[in-house]
């Protein structure tokens, strides 16, 4: 069973920004990879059939360009656990970010 | 962060063997009156975080319902453009971690976007350039983030909002035609009512690809992207800072980083973005909360109906049947309404030959009237009937071309109709040669000094003289005549 | 006891006044009271608000103003059920605390119909699991056996419905999360066919994939609840434009002719004796009932696994990037800057299962590796879809095990990937995106429930309600209770 390289997990962890602990790291690259090497099944498979979008067939329905009320400011911002007046906070995005 | 390049004196790219490459990315937010995929009012400068709803703020157990508006909007765009519209499309998820993008999520579109292969008539130089644009799709944009000092406050009133992304090919071949393409966009959005474009609310924002090559090369050359260009004037700035740097890195033996700039309109530079730990792999996969779009024949039969005659095709129908100058021709279709006005003013107006002439009293005593009072062309008092009537009077030599604008500054004040405001003051011009002659013939005998100097040789008193009728005649002697026949009677 | 009833027979008694709705909450409030504590279904209960809504069905009834047909039937849901003021945590952490603004759909025609909404009930964290075990705050137990799992992810629902802790309850269902806890539980449970009920307010697990089911102690209760649930909503782009039938009136009892698909990929491999002969009991059953068994084959099962594993993590992945700690939920304390925060947050918020599927679904979806998994896997429905496809021209149901053994012990599953594997039979149906119920028929020598599921075309869950009420008349498990409980 393949166990993955400790930077493709960190890499993965990043793009998914989930923390892991160095232990939960080394647990990771072995899950991971047994669960991955299930993945190898559908490699066998060779097939040109069109991906499955819907179980009945489904397209897009439109919504009339209608407004409606808007939550109030106050009730926007409730449940965020740091806020200022009606904004959200959130920790200095670094410079060289727009 | 890494120091703006700053520099002095820029090698233009002609001096050099180089040639730059530049496609563009321009973000268009659609003129919808609520939301891409919820109901939110869309409105610019509300108090934050009033136009939110649950879809809005991502908030767990929401799912997007996708507005007809922005489809009709953008298939609009996509048929002005003549692009091939796609009868199926579908929404994509692109994945990234900002705090103004709720869901960790952008809905776009990837593999299968609603419009591509179409293009856009620039005006340069008097003529039609055509740029070619890779393709038109559908997405909702993200809220703001501002700095206050060690934190960051996120206003999320703009997320949701449907855009338009534009994407040409890389073929703008210079920063003017860079901006020229803006332009280009700007009036054609604003022309098809598909956008307000207004930059300076960020309803138009473009982001510019740029590389340069070797002339004759086939290759392109490694590319920067550049952002935060919000003005046509810093497309062009940015753009040919962008290019200079490039050619003096090049010139000077080095390479080109691919990177992301930010434009420092204050400075004039640009400069590396902190690039953060990862390239950006958005993962992006279709999005299973939205079947696919489908449109259909009806769909499309009635946007092709809708649309009017586009500007560049007006533009040259301006040039070519009326002979306007491109110049004048495209000022005048820069804004629909007042090329509807010209039009009227046209279809008022006998034959077919006055189109120089409308342009000219529109471009310069119209605006310029409407300009010094604040208005804009929907609000002129002067219909275009009117302007037809007045314009009338001095091809036809009714009054002179100088009177005219004195008609016209009471009529555009007053609401009186040209003809009753020349019958009330009189101010026929008079082209009788006969009538002239007296008083040419009395005002140079009135002035034997002048006559023998000016016949001596000092030209500057032709205009004493010119000046002489018209105050002999209230300013209504036919100017022409009048020279005429000074001439004459003056004997050179 | 009140608190045994059917929902239909309840439903029944308050509309005649036989009994009045502030009577059947009580009942089921002190019965959550006596005997919550030891089975661990409920995460919160919300006496107050329920016996306020049971008293206004009370006033209504004696105003002679018209009532739903639930009125006052008290009924739980699954946490992963947004209800408004009332939390709603998907059993995580990240949640903790979060008071929604707004009712899902179903929630809200739960109401409508008069239903009473006793409280949320425990499930594995945003419904990852199979045994909610997974839950970030405890553990449910399965009444029937207090060292088993009620199994999951809908564990805090099966496990409550068998005992009678609430008339009935709502689940959700991804790849056997209802139908997989009421075998282990001894209950009904029904997943519609894809885009039936609406997901608006569902917490987001696998968009393609989640739906909405009830789990009830009858085959009546669940067509009842099915009915009022189902229908179009536009408020969800994937909900079907399609009527609703009457359920209730399908259960006609009468199934002549009836071919009922036996695949025999779902009957090879490792599967517990008992629970193989209870189904071919249940087979039997159906024959004797006039129904015509028909062996078929569905060639691409054993695929199922694969493909759910790449779909439903990589779909996950993207419906948990918007818990970051920012509009709503926990954020981590004292975070350096914006990486910091999003990082901890997600990183102390998430339990071990979601964080491993986070990764797996990162993993699929990455670039370069889309078209070999996610794509390849949304291919591979496909093609299970044409394999039932085919079956529908000699078939109108297919029978098969729900699952291959009865509730196992918690902790038993030793890795994820085994703990995967529990749910081989369930999955097809959310991949293929069919109904698919599961009915209690029979139990094992240790009095452990066992379920016979059944798939069904699109559209057709009434054939299934049908079956499955034949299996329930004939096999007569109804009045058996769990030991301790009854």
């Amino acid at each position: 069973m393949p166990i993955l390289p400790r930077k493709e997990v960190e890499e993965i962890a990043l793009l998914a920004r989930l923390h892991l602990e160095p232990d939960e790291i080394e647990k990771m690259r072995v899950e991971l990879g047994a669960i991955l090497d299930h993945f190898t099944a559908l490699a066998a498979v060779d097939t040109d059939v069109a991906p499955m979008t819907h179980a009945v067939p489904l397209e897009l329905r439109l919504r009339p360009d209608v407004p409606e009320p808007s939550l109030p400011a106050e009730e926007a911002v409730r449940a965020a656990p740091a806020k200022e007046g009606q904004f959200f906070v959130v920790p200095a995005i670094l410079p060289g970010d727009s | 962060m890494t120091a703006p390049d700053t520099h002095d004196t820029e090698p233009t790219a002609a001096a050099s063997e180089w040639e730059p490459v530049i496609g563009l990315e321009v973000h268009v937010q659609l003129a919808t009156k609520s939301k891409a995929f919820s109901a939110s009012a869309v409105e610019f400068g509300a108090p934050p975080n009033s136009l939110t709803d649950p879809t809005v703020l991502g908030l767990p157990g929401t799912l997007p319902v996708f507005n007809r508006a922005a489809l009709e909007l953008a298939l609009k765009l996509g048929v002005a453009t003549e692009s091939k519209i796609r009868a199926r499309s579908r929404f994509a998820r692109k994945h990234y971690f900002y705090p103004d993008l709720p869901k960790g999520y952008q809905i776009s579109q990837y593999d299968e976007p609603l419009c591509e292969d179409g293009h856009l008539d620039l005006i340069l130089g008097g003529e039609l350039r055509r740029v070619k644009l890779q393709r038109i799709h559908l997405e909702e944009d993200a809220g703001k983030n501002m700095h206050v000092g060690a934190v960051s406050h996120v206003d999320l009133n703009r997320a949701g909002v449907p855009l338009c992304e534009v994407v040409t090919a890389p073929e703008l071949r210079s920063a003017e035609e860079a901006a020229e393409f803006m332009r280009a966009l700007h009036r054609l959005v604003r022309w098809l009512d598909i956008s307000e474009a207004d930059m300076e609310k960020g309803q138009m924002r473009c982001d510019a690809n740029v590389s340069v090559r070797r002339v004759g090369e086939d290759r392109l050359g490694t590319r920067t992207e550049l952002k935060n260009i919000n003005s046509f004037r810093f497309v062009q700035n940015a753009v040919e800072h962008e290019i200079a740097r490039q050619i003096r890195i090049l010139d000077g033996g080095g390479r080109i980083e691919q990177e992301t700039r930010l434009w420092d309109a204050v400075a004039g530079t640009s400069a590396t973005m902190r690039t953060k730990e990862e390239a950006n792999d958005y993962r992006y996969f279709p999005d299973p909360d939205l079947p696919p779009m489908v449109v259909d024949g009806n769909m499309m039969g009635s946007i092709l109906r809708s649309l009017p005659e586009l500007p560049a095709a007006r533009f040259t129908r301006y040039v070519r049947e009326h002979g306007l100058s491109p110049d004048d021709a495209r000022t005048i279709i820069s804004d629909r309404p007042l090329a509807e006005y010209f039009e009227a003013v046209v279809k008022a107006h006998p034959g077919d030959r006055s189109g120089r002439m409308i342009a000219n009293w529109m471009l310069t005593e119209l605006l310029g009237a409407l300009n010094a009072d604040g208005k804009d062309i929907g609000e002129s008092p002067v219909a275009p009937a009117t302007l037809s009537e007045l314009i009338r009077m001095v091809e036809d030599g009714t009054i002179s071309g100088k009177i005219g604008k004195e008609v016209f500054e009471e009529t555009f004040k007053t609401g009186e109709a040209p003809k009753a405001i020349v019958e009330r003051r009189g101010v026929q011009q008079i082209s009788d040669e006969a009538a002239l002659w007296e008083i040419v013939d009395k005002v140079v005998g009135a002035n034997p000094k002048q006559a023998e100097a000016y016949a001596a040789g000092k030209d500057g008193l032709f205009g004493f003289f010119v000046g002489q009728v018209m105050k002999a005649t209230q300013g209504r002697a036919n100017p022409v005549i009048t020279s005429d026949l000074l001439h004459k009677r003056l004997g050179r | 006891m009140t608190e045994w009833l059917t929902a239909t027979e309840t439903a029944r008694r308050i509309a005649a006044g036989e009994l009045t709705a502030v009577k059947a909450v009580d009942a089921y409030l002190a019965r959550i009271a006596k005997h919550d504590g030891e089975l661990g279904a409920y995460l919160a209960v919300d006496a107050e608000g329920a016996r306020a809504q049971a008293a206004s069905i009370d006033a209504a009834r004696a105003a002679s103003a018209p009532l739903g047909p639930l009125a006052g039937v008290p009924i739980a849901l699954k946490d992963v059920l947004v209800t408004r003021g009332l939390a709603t945590t998907a059993a995580s952490q990240i949640l903790g605390g979060w008071i929604p603004p707004y009712d899902g759909t179903a929630v809200q025609k739960l109401r409508n119909a008069g239903a009473v909404i006793l409280g949320k009930l425990n499930c594995d964290e945003f419904a990852m699991g199979s045994s909610t075990e997974n839950s970030a705050y405890k553990k449910t137990k399965n009444p029937w056996d207090g060292s088993r799992v009620p199994g999951g992810s809908s564990g805090g629902s099966s496990s409550a419905v068998a005992a009678a802790l609430c008339s009935a309850s709502l689940g959700t269902d991804t790849g056997g999360s209802i139908r997989q806890p009421a075998a282990f539980c001894g209950c009904v449970g029904i997943k519609p066919t894809y885009g039936r009920v609406s997901r608006w307010g569902v917490v987001a697990f696998a968009s393609s994939l989640d739906q909405v089911g009830p789990l009830a102690r009858s085959v009546a209760d669940a067509a009842l609840l099915l009915e009022v649930i189902c229908g179009f909503d536009p408020h969800d782009s994937t909900s079907l434009d399609e009527p609703v039938p009457d359920f209730r009136k399908a259960l006609t009892g009468d199934i002549a002719g009836l071919r009922v698909g036996i695949p025999a990929e779902y009957f090879a491999g490792a599967i517990d004796d008992e629970v193989r002969s209870a189904v071919q009991r249940a087979a039997a059953i159906l024959q004797e009932k006039g129904a015509e068994l028909v062996d078929i084959s569905l060639p691409h099962t054993e695929l199922a696994l694969p493909a759910y594993y790449v779909v439903a993590p990589a779909e996950a992945s993207s419906n948990l990037a918007r818990y970051d700690g920012i509009r709503f939920g926990k954020a981590a304390e004292g975070a350096r800057d914006l990486l910091d925060l999003y990082q901890r947050s997600r990183g102390q918020g998430f339990g071990p299962e979601v964080k491993r599927r986070i990764m797996v679904g990162t993993y699929a979806l990455r670039s370069g590796y889309y078209d070999a998994y996610y794509k390849k896997a949304q291919q591979i429905r496909a093609l299970i879809k044409r394999d039932f496809d085919k079956a529908w021209q000699h078939v109108d149901v297919v029978l098969t095990p729900t699952t291959p053994t009865a509730a196992f012990r918690f902790g038993s599953k030793s890795s994820p990937v085994d703990m995967y594997l529990a749910d081989v039979f369930t999955l097809s149906c959310n991949l293929a995106g069919l109904p698919g119920i599961s009915v209690p028929c029979g139990f094992t020598t240790d009095g452990l429930p066992i379920g016979a599921q059944l798939l069904g075309k699109p559209l057709d869950e009434a054939t299934l309600l049908r079956t499955a009420h034949v299996i329930e008349s004939a096999v007569g498990l109804a009045d058996r209770r769990p030991k301790g409980l009854a």
